[in-house]
């Protein structure tokens, strides 16, 4: 094992400085010899291992999970984006173990793909796992949503009896795996009612209990999560133990909520926009509320996090004030889509819709996204991107008008475009899938003037 | 002028954009004028089959799709009605499965189908995913056709069928024989979704005159509509197709 990781740990120093792509580099060369490498490194973490796993905002979560550790004084080692296939685990948990093997940091916490998350959880036999919602994304890639879904009942029926599961209530999709795992779930959710709506989004997915009868929906939060029972078999969603009640969202500027658990409450205000976002919170809260951090260290870590990598940034270029919302899928996007319209006033828009493999090659989803909501709000919404085309069609079927649209491929005129385009005084907000915003920062940082440094800004 | 749209199955079989078909039909019947309703009908709900001009059938994932087979066992004979007297008909991959004689799965399983179209479909053993560029012949105009098709299942049609078209980049209905949907009347089944119509104008010009004509008669002429936007999706399909 020593000997491993020690020639692990040269191949991580000679790829390390790659760049792009190369942080899984390390990991994927050391487990061609020791296949249970993440095993065997993670169970020798002093607190164990947290392995997170959704469709939408995992990176985020983990993000904002990360911060409270390193508030509580946890010394955490975590995968970085992009690098969440096991080899990218593998990679973190090598460049922080010590040549003999021993690691550096008390804790882990690895954000997951949905169809990585059972060989990793097998591996990593994880103090604590969070599952956060399963949303259709790219088909292409993974697979039908039902094929994932039996995979992580497959997976936590598995998992060890130390292991404590933390599931989102308000996924059914999600929920309904507390029955494989008794006593040993922590659920939260959302008890804000006011915070939904009676109508199911069209980008919804799992709109059906596993007994075969459509769920009957109290409220719809996001998507296919809400308070919902099934007329059928009487399922229904389990009560949250922890929640966000009382929940203001304040468009693109915040929002902030009343976070509850079994001891006490506090009040949180974000920095993000959306109830997405809040999701985002509550999963790491109840995360954390797991692991016995304090709530005023939970609230505190929360209230200082701005915003995982690429997300949701704010800057000006050329004097106008730009926003940056990553979109990749029709959930996604769709909150986006409906924060955006909680802003006042006509917006401009770039939207940018590449077509690689990491976006999905397949390009439909975006006919699943409600665009038809900006109908009428819209000064001009220049489409980027290997697809931009699509996009700017799409926007024409949902009631932009013409006039008001544009597709230029090249991300670099788009921009300077969309700028040119935006009103003085007025936002710019961009709206780019994954490679896409990748592209751009690359692009912002070597062309474009900023008011801030955005060293940090670019992908490394 | 009027175009009534039957929508099958839409909160179940809709994974792959379907609702984009629709979406197109309805914006561009607005656009030339001319009223279009759409009515959905889920499991148990039979339409009115002789009050529709256009039927639309979309891809579900397995559960569904098995939810969808039983029913669609008690509407079979009025949709094949319905085709044989003229109505319009677009189903894609799960849909248009569904609607040849059988499935066979992977477990050796047979799904009936209802069999509108003369085909059968086996499930194969690796998923065809990708860009498609397709030729077609339809209503004796030759067109080009773009999509995404994303099956594990393989559709052989019997001798005689008339495919939609000829792959020219990409899969098809099995991967080996080169040909690409199917076509029986004014009946259509294919893997291409993208959503297909959008950015297919040719396509949807063809449907939505056969549509109009059915239920006015087979004078009417469809009113053109610029479609730049259309035709400039089209290409960079087809470009990104081509590589």
């Amino acid at each position: 094992m020593i000997a491993k990781v020690t020639l692990a740990k040269a191949v991580a120093a000679a790829t390390g400085r790659v760049g792009h792509g190369g942080t899984t580099l390390p990991g994927r060369v050391a487990r061609t010899f020791d296949r249970d490498l993440v095993g065997r490194l993670s169970r020798r973490l002093a607190h164990g291992a947290v392995v997170v796993s959704a469709t939408n905002g995992k990176t985020t979560t983990c993000a904002m999970i990360a911060g409270i550790m390193q508030g509580a004084d946890m010394r955490v080692v975590r995968n970085r984006e992009g690098a969440n296939l096991t080899a990218g685990i593998a990679s973190a948990l090598l460049k922080d173990s010590s040549l003999k093997g021993h690691p550096r940091s008390e804790i882990g916490l690895f954000e997951v793909d949905e169809a990585v998350f059972p060989e990793v959880a097998a591996q990593s036999q994880p103090r604590i796992v969070l599952l956060m919602n399963l949303f259709r994304d790219q088909l292409d890639r993974y697979g039908e949503l039902e094929h994932i879904a039996e995979l992580w009942r497959k997976a936590v029926g598995e998992l060890s009896d130390r292991t404590m599961t933390v599931l989102n209530a308000d996924d059914p999709l999600v929920a309904e795996l507390a029955a494989l795992r008794p006593g040993k779930t922590l659920s939260y959710g959302v008890e804000d009612k006011s915070a939904g709506g009676m109508v199911m989004q069209h980008a919804s997915d799992s709109k059906y209990c596993s007994c075969g009868s459509p769920f009957d929906y109290e409220v719809v939060f996001i998507g296919h999560m809400g308070i919902y029972s099934c007329p059928s078999c009487k399922r229904s969603r389990p009560s949250p133990a922890v929640y966000a009640e009382k929940i203001r969202l304040d468009g693109m500027r915040g929002s902030s909520f009343t976070l509850v658990t079994p001891d006490d409450s506090i009040e949180i205000s974000l920095a993000l926009p959306g109830l997405y976002n809040i999701y985002n919170a509550l999963g790491a809260a109840a995360c954390c509320y797991s692991l016995d951090i304090p709530l005023k260290k939970i609230q505190a870590g929360l209230e200082a996090f701005s915003a995982a990598f690429g997300r949701v940034e704010r800057f000006s270029i050329q004097g106008k004030p730009v926003c940056l919302l990553l979109v990749k899928n029709p959930a996604g996007f769709n909150e986006v889509v409906r924060t955006l319209m909680i802003e006042p006033g006509q917006k401009s828009l770039l939207l940018a819709l590449n077509d690689k493999i990491a976006d999905g090659r397949d390009i439909s989803w975006i006919w699943d996204v409600d665009l038809e909501m900006l109908a009428g709000s819209v000064v001009s919404a220049v489409c980027s991107g290997t697809r931009a085309e699509e996009m700017a069609m799409r926007l024409k079927y949902a009631g932009l008008g013409e006039e008001s649209l544009s597709a230029r491929p090249d991300l670099r005129k788009a921009l300077q475009e969309a700028l040119d385009r935006t009103p003085e005084g007025e936002t710019l907000f961009v709206l780019p899938t994954y490679t896409a915003m990748l592209a751009l920062r690359q692009l912002i940082h070597e062309h474009f003037k900023t008011d801030r440094e955005l060293g940090d800004l670019v992908w490394k | 002028m009027e175009v009534r749209i039957a929508h099958l199955y839409p909160t179940l079989m809709n994974i792959y954009a379907d609702r984009g078909n629709i979406i197109t039909l309805v914006q561009q019947c607005r656009w030339r004028g001319i009223d279009v309703r759409v009515d959905e009908f889920g499991l148990d709900e039979v339409p009115d089959w002789r009050a529709y001009d256009f039927f639309y059938l979309g891809g579900g994932q397995d559960r569904e799709q098995q939810l969808v087979c039983r029913d669609l066992a008690l509407k079979g004979a009025g949709l094949e009605e319905a085709i044989e007297e003229g109505a319009v008909l677009l189903s894609v991959c799960g849909g248009y499965q569904l609607l040849g004689d059988y499935y066979r799965t992977a477990a050796g399983e047979t799904m009936d189908g209802i069999g509108l179209f003369k085909a059968h479909t086996v499930a194969g053993d690796r998923r065809c995913i990708g860009n498609v560029i397709v030729e077609s012949e339809i209503g004796g105009r030759r067109l080009t056709l773009v999509g995404f098709e994303n099956h594990s299942g393989k559709t052989y049609l019997d001798e005689g069928q008339q495919p939609l078209g000829r792959v020219v980049s990409g899969f098809g209905n099995n991967a080996e024989d080169g040909s690409e949907g199917v076509v029986y009347r004014n009946a259509i089944g294919t893997y291409m979704h993208g959503p297909l119509l959008p950015k297919n104008a040719d396509l949807t010009d063809f449907v939505l005159e056969e549509s109009l004509r059915h239920h006015h008669g087979p004078s009417v002429e469809l009113p053109r509509l610029e479609h730049s936007f259309e035709d400039a999706a089209h290409q960079a399909a087809i470009r990104i197709t081509r590589g």
